[in-house]
């Protein structure tokens, strides 16, 4: 049997079981959880309390699921105005964790767990490892970060719930990675898909095929990527490249997971509910329709969320999925409202560079996107490595290669950049979130 | 008859070119012929070792973008008219001729040129038919030693 046979129908496994709730029950449930926790809200969080008042709201109002629209949204900026403890529900001598952001943008934001926080995130970290078919006796090597970055708890915990071994290895050292992958017999990896994308480098000039190594899953997430970077790391690796969504302010990684069918992440929807709203009018979009993810945590107790704005793009289905859950599914997330660069006024997302990229045969996922104004004009570069795949002995070719990358982006993006070929390694590998636009321009 | 050459794609700023050298130096690796292409951004370093996969590997290791591309070494008469003779030799083949460049090695009037032809078999074949002589690594490499 390969590494990656599936089974149609998997075997019934008590963890998943509230993966396949009736619908009806599902939304039973939900609505329940959601009325107590607005009321929990309201009555100890000044900000939900005031929201609420100011639009004549109290928590009774909630008699319906699609009520949740008429309820005020949150933001990072509300978490980041009440930093540190503003938005806590309960007591510091109910809350046991606290992890905060990274802070890349302004001051970190907090977020806290009770005891039952921590035991829904473990949860639906179990269940995340669950669905991509991982069980007890599977080996996890958890490159996520441990500290403050949820990342790294949220995975150990799911991990050793399910039963399986966790290597709590944290990012970086990563030929110490590699090693660890190889001598531990290593069955699924945890990090961002940027740096198993350096792994796989990484691990290439050591010598490891990562092909002929028992890894046959990596719980890939973090920050944004594309259908076309899963084939590249797939191919590359010989792994099944599973999307994890979460983040911080909802409860950390867990949030939604994919199941084998690869087809966008399962939302955990009877601890979060979804919503996908137009970003500039706050309405609804109909399932299918792209818009700004909105998420309601159901039984958060030390901090709950209500219509907490993720400014994560995707879009909700509620098509059935060919692994029989009824939890929804949203699309891919790659790419965030707030990182699309105006480029002489075009919107450009980094995600679509990185698709127009790949599409030329042979390059690397490895680019950066230079921003700069010369003469009030904006200019977008884009450096991309040359590996020895694309690699012409020849001027014209190279000359070649540089024309066919800059006419896939210009038809991807409408943008005509300057692509510069670069040697390989030149981009600074992260090992957590990549860094993929340097903005110059002073405005 | 064929002979490996190594091209390296280095950007073109100061110090790139001293990378890839000092790593060969260290290998004891020893460079017998180079040439160099250069673009405002980038430019390839063409060159000739004897041991071109250990090479390779090593650069390849190192992290370089390396490709190794088959040239012909070809004997050229040293006297005015010796290289007009050979590109006669291909002219209205359709064969196209990339680039060439020296190799240093002079013997009994005779000097040896590598090129770099688009198509390498069809060059050798054309070139023997004209009786030019095309020399493979082992005696290139015998004659340098001699």
């Amino acid at each position: 049997m390969s590494k990656h046979t599936i089974q149609k129908l998997a075997p019934f496994d008590p963890i998943s079981a509230p993966d396949f709730l009736p619908p009806s029950q599902l939304r039973d449930l939900q609505l329940e959880r959601l009325r107590g926790m607005v009321a929990q809200a309201f009555n100890n969080v000044t900000l939900f309390r005031r929201r609420m008042s100011d639009r004549g709201m109290e928590p009774g109002d909630v008699k319906s699921l699609d009520d949740i629209t008429r309820l005020p949204f949150c933001d990072k900026t509300d978490l980041r105005d009440s930093y540190p403890f503003g938005l806590f529900a309960r007591p510091m001598s109910e809350i046991v964790r606290l992890h905060a952001s990274t802070g890349t943008t302004g001051k970190p934001i907090v977020v806290a767990y009770t005891q039952q926080d921590i035991d829904v995130w473990t949860n639906v970290m179990c269940r995340s490892f669950a669905a991509c078919g991982l069980h007890r006796g599977d080996i996890i090597q958890n490159a996520y970060g441990y500290g403050l970055f949820t990342g790294g708890l949220g995975a150990h915990y799911g991990g050793e719930a399910l039963g399986a071994t966790v290597i709590p290895i944290s990012g970086g050292n990563t030929q110490r990675q590699i090693m660890v992958l190889k001598d531990f017999n290593v069955t699924a990896i945890c990090c961002t898909p940027s740096y198993f994308l350096h792994i796989i480098d990484q691990a290439a000039e050591l010598g490891v095929n990562l092909k002929e190594l028992p890894l046959r899953a990596g719980v890939f997430g973090a920050e944004p990527w594309t259908e076309s970077m899963r084939q590249h790391i797939q191919r590359d690796s010989g792994i099944k490249a599973y999307d994890i969504y979460g983040l911080s302010e909802i409860i950390g990684p867990g949030v939604a997971m994919e199941c084998p069918c690869q087809a966008g992440p399962h939302i955990f929807e009877d601890f979060f509910y979804p919503e996908v709203i137009d970003s500039a009018t706050g309405k609804p979009c109909p399932d299918g329709v792209e818009g700004e993810l909105v998420l309601t945590t159901l039984s958060k107790h030390a901090m709950p969320m209500i219509r907490y704005r993720t400014r994560d793009i995707t879009a909700l289905t509620s098509e059935p999925c060919g692994c029989g859950r009824t939890l929804r599914r949203i699309k891919r997330i790659s790419r965030r409202s707030d990182d699309m660069i105006i480029i002489r006024g075009v919107n450009v997302y980094p995600s679509q560079i990185e698709t127009a990229l790949l599409k030329v045969e042979g390059a690397q996922p490895h680019y950066q996107i230079i921003l700069t104004r010369e003469k009030g004009l904006d200019e977008m570069e884009v450096q991309v490595e040359v590996t020895g795949d694309v690699f012409s002995d020849t001027m014209g070719g190279l000359e070649q290669l540089q024309a066919r990358l800059t006419k896939s982006i210009e038809t991807t993006t409408g943008l005509r950049p300057r692509v510069r070929l670069i040697q390989p390694h030149s981009i600074q590998r992260s090992e957590g979130k990549a860094k993929r636009v340097i903005d110059q321009r002073k405005m | 008859m064929k002979l490996k050459q190594l091209s390296l794609f280095l950007e073109n700023k100061p110090g790139a070119l001293s990378a890839p050298v000092k790593l060969l130096a260290g290998a004891k690796i020893n460079i017998l012929t180079l040439s160099i292409a250069e673009a405002r951004q980038y430019g390839i370093l063409r060159l000739i070792v004897r041991d071109w996969a250990a090479a390779k590997k090593l650069l390849e290791k190192n992290g370089l973008a390396v490709k190794a591309t088959d040239v012909l070494a070809i004997e050229v008469a040293d006297h005015p008219g010796g290289l007009a003779e050979v590109l006669a030799a291909i002219e209205d083949t359709g064969i196209n001729l990339e680039y060439m460049y020296a190799f240093p090695l002079k013997r009994d009037g005779k000097g040896f040129f590598l090129f770099r032809f688009d198509d390498p078999d069809k060059a050798i074949g054309v070139l023997q038919k004209s009786k030019i002589n095309v020399v493979g690594n082992a005696e290139l490499f015998r004659r340098l030693d001699a």
